[in-house]
């Protein structure tokens, strides 16, 4: 690592709304009782998610051809990119701006497949086949292809944006974000002599209020049933995860070009580390995390903010990580489950919890931030946010 | 030769590689059938294809493949993957064989599509909800409900995991995607991380296992399969007057990437160098590239700069081509705008083997380090009617001998991710 990466621009989207103020608010007040977050808890009962809050698509997305190519995730995604872009002024400089995204995958036609489910589940399986064909072939819109594509996410920063240095998508939930900014920050710090970049987009979106995500997790077993909890009180009932509406991106940024172009650093990108424990035996997720933690320079009353799901074996891995890192260093300061504010965000999570962070430090709310990523199932990442 | 390039940054070696094609499992049977001519292509056996405008792709039979019980796609590309990377791991000698204690000494960088719940997982999730909500999705989450195998079957980082815990990868496995590219940027991804000194080596996959249904007729809504049912072995015809689109295919390469300094000093044997990466987006349209060729150019320019070459270096071009019309027409304004009057051969395997999508840059990197070990370019065949748009040498047909020092392989995708790669000869 030879160049100090500075974090110059934040697109953050939340069920709480969208921007620095609301999010700098909602951190702070976080403890503060009564406070509930946004919900939808009847929309897809039994679970409760944290809804998209209502965005002016035209301000980041302006074609209404590029908006209906897209469904909600994408657009969420780009129209986040588009204020990451904006916060760091950065629009000049896109043309050679790298993008790496974390993806999942895009909305399916919940209407269609009901209708094929409910006509062929009443066939004779041998007639399946054909009639699946059938409906597919008459059924499928074009455009909803292209919106399903977990690639066409950066597509649509490309297009929209005009972000064109390079355009990568990484898939593999929680930690797919987590390594996606690892490896843009390596990218930039190697330094130009060298064919690395200067500045670069990374971050991701996850839209909750979809029945065939809520299948996927489903089918885990994990997701939080009935009211809202907070992640703490929902561990007697054996935990659970709430699905959160959530964009993040950061404009990542040697602190030499962000100098040069007069540009202010929010935070600065201290290390990123991940790894994917099997979870199996020995190798336990603590046991991971314990390893990344090695070394790592944290300061008195740094601010720790987890990617905590809300699951019990995850976060048990987490608050035993936490508890030796108290044993055998300083004393933390203020401590936020952020899926309590805003749910868990899949791949947005990691990147929105680095937004926090930035904003914490910035605001000197913090000496420092610890960002935490425990996945649903696999991956685990630490981070360092350090004021500029 | 140095162990650093022109940058002062290690020198990737190949030191492995695996393939799985339509044309057979492994390099040898692979390499043997691509030389020889023969298409991979045929009519589709394993589901119904009433109602399909194409119903041809190219296809690999699992090894012990049941052909009663249909194999969704996470699981086939996951298959695929893990033949193609033990051939390349037994090749390399470089570990990979978790159970015996011998993990692989790098990061695993996993190009792969996107994956989800399909249509048999879904069915029997409907026909398992009886009564009137039969096939909506709450009674659906209702029967999936603690389905722990199929959360896990499906989710993004799913085969990644599996993959690395049978081969003993170091890390978190990154998987990723950028559509039609997606094999050349897990091998880009390895090749910096071994250039960052991340790394000493790292093992790189391209697979894809996507010939079913829906994804079958997604592609035909977009205008983008050819349709030339009745003659399979002739439907894919790149750089041809005649081309008409793309025949789907599967498959999977695993190259294990090594610095060439840690190849040297355990004695592997080096396969040939990864010189140069070059990737470049287009801002133009979701699945057309800009008319002015802009991204294509830059990512060639760039591959062959970041390999500290001139144009005049490369001896032969490993296509894109897809054999859509617009994709050939646009790799041929690139040739000529990065080469001039004197484009080297092209040739497009995808003539033989179909369009594997996520395994696609990933196959062809290895089938031009082929190229360079017995200097000889493989066909482009089915080109019977040569289109006066594309004045370029395909290597027409019948593959030709060649001395091969530096290949130029381009990856295309829709989204308009760009990647192209320079591969050379072994010092």
């Amino acid at each position: 690592m030879t160049e100090t990466i500075w974090i110059t621009g934040l697109g953050l989207v939340s069920s709480l709304g969208e921007g620095p103020e609301v999010h700098r608010a909602a951190l702070a007040d976080g403890a503060r009782a009564g406070s509930l977050p946004v919900l939808d808890e009847a929309g897809f009962a039994p679970f409760p998610i944290h809804p998209l809050p209502a965005l002016d698509l035209d301000r980041q997305i302006p074609k209404k051809g590029d908006q209906r190519q897209m469904e909600p995730w994408q657009r969420l995604g780009t129209y986040a990119a588009g204020l990451a872009i904006d916060h760091a002024g950065a629009r000049g400089l896109v043309a050679d701006m790298h993008l790496i995204v974390a993806a999942g995958g895009g909305e399916r036609d919940v209407a269609l497949d009901e209708a094929v489910c409910a006509e062929i589940a009443r066939l004779p399986a041998a007639e399946a086949g054909r009639v699946l064909n059938e409906r597919l072939a008459s059924g499928l819109r074009p455009t909803l292809f292209l919106a399903q594509l977990s690639n066409l996410l950066a597509g649509n920063i490309s297009i929209v944006h005009g972000v064109t240095g390079s355009s990568r998508t990484f898939m593999g939930e929680e930690s797919a974000a987590a390594d996606a900014v690892r490896i843009a920050a390596a990218r930039l710090a190697e330094g130009r002599a060298k064919g690395g970049a200067r500045i670069a987009l990374v971050g991701g979106a996850y839209a909750a209020a979809r029945w065939d995500m809520l299948l996927l997790y489903a089918a885990s077993g994990q997701l939080w049933r009935g009211a809202w909890a907070p992640v703490a009180a929902r561990q007697p009932a054996g935990g659970g995860l709430v699905m959160g509406s959530v964009a993040a991106f950061l404009v990542l940024e040697t602190e030499s070009h962000a100098r040069a172009r007069g540009a202010a650093g929010i935070a600065r990108l201290g290390p990123v580390r991940t790894a994917a424990a099997r979870r199996r035996g020995a190798d336990t997720a603590e046991a991971s995390a314990a390893r990344l933690a090695e070394g790592l320079a944290l300061r008195p009353g740094h601010a720790v903010l987890t990617g905590a799901t809300g699951i019990a074996a995850p976060l048990a891995a987490e608050a035993a990580l936490l508890a030796r890192l108290r044993e055998a260093g300083p004393a933390p300061g203020l401590l936020r489950h952020t899926a309590d504010l805003i749910g868990h965000g899949v791949e947005a999570a990691f990147p929105a919890n680095l937004a926090l962070g930035a904003l914490a430090v910035q605001a000197g709310a913090a000496p420092q931030a610890l960002v935490t990523g425990f996945g649903a199932w696999r991956g685990e990442a630490l981070a360092l946010v350090e004021p500029v | 030769m140095d162990l650093t390039d022109h940058l002062g940054r290690p020198v990737v070696a190949v030191t492995g590689i695996g393939l799985v094609t339509p044309l057979g499992i492994g390099v040898a049977a692979s390499w043997e059938g691509l030389l020889a001519g023969r298409s991979g292509i045929r009519r589709i056996t394993r589901f119904p294809t009433e109602h399909l405008r194409t119903t041809i792709a190219g296809q690999v039979d699992l090894p012990d493949e049941d052909p009663a019980r249909a194999v969704c796609s996470p699981e086939r590309v996951e298959r695929m993957a893990a033949l193609a990377a033990a051939e390349a791991l037994a090749g390399a000698g470089l570990g990979g064989r978790a159970e015996q204690g011998m993990g692989f000494p790098g990061p695993l960088f996993l190009g792969m599509p996107p994956v989800e719940v399909e249509w048999p997982q879904r069915l029997d999730l409907a026909r398992a909800g009886n009564g009137p909500a039969a096939g909506t999705y709450p009674a659906m989450v209702a029967a999936a409900t603690g389905r722990q195998d199929l959360f896990e079957g499906v989710l993004f980082g799913g085969v990644g995991e599996r993959l690395a815990d049978r081969f003993g990868t170091q890390g978190a496995p990154i998987s990723l995607t950028t559509a039609c590219a997606t094999g050349a940027s897990s091998i880009q991804l390895g090749v910096e991380a071994i250039q960052r000194g991340e790394a000493t080596a790292a093992l790189c996959i391209g697979a894809e296992g996507s010939v079913q249904p829906e994804a079958l007729i997604r592609f035909s809504l977009l205008s983008a399969l050819s349709a030339r049912n009745e003659d399979p072995a002739r439907a894919s015809r790149p750089f041809e007057k005649t081309r008409e689109g793309f025949v789907m295919s599967e498959g999977a390469a695993a190259l294990v990437l090594e610095s060439l300094e840690s190849a040297r000093a355990r004695g592997a044997t080096v396969l040939g160098l990864l010189l140069g990466c070059g990737e470049r987006a287009d801002s133009f349209h979701r699945t057309r590239s800009n008319p002015d060729g802009g991204a294509i150019i830059g990512a060639m320019r760039a591959a062959i700069a970041d390999a500290g070459l001139q144009p005049a270096d490369i001896d032969y071009v490993n296509a894109h081509g897809t054999g859509t019309p617009e994709n050939d027409k646009m790799e041929t304004l690139g040739m000529r705008a990065v080469f001039g009057e004197a484009c080297p051969p092209i040739s497009s395997n995808k003539s033989m083997i179909g369009h594997t999508l996520s395994a696609a840059g990933a196959i062809e990197a290895v089938f031009s380090l082929l190229a360079i070990r017995d200097g000889v370019l493989p066909p482009t065949i089915n080109h019977e009617t040569p289109d006066p748009a594309i004045p370029l040498d395909v290597v027409p047909n019948v593959k030709r001998p060649a001395r091969v020092r530096r290949v130029l392989s381009n990856s295309f995708g829709f989204g308009g991710q760009n990647v192209c790669l320079v591969l050379g000869a072994a010092p």
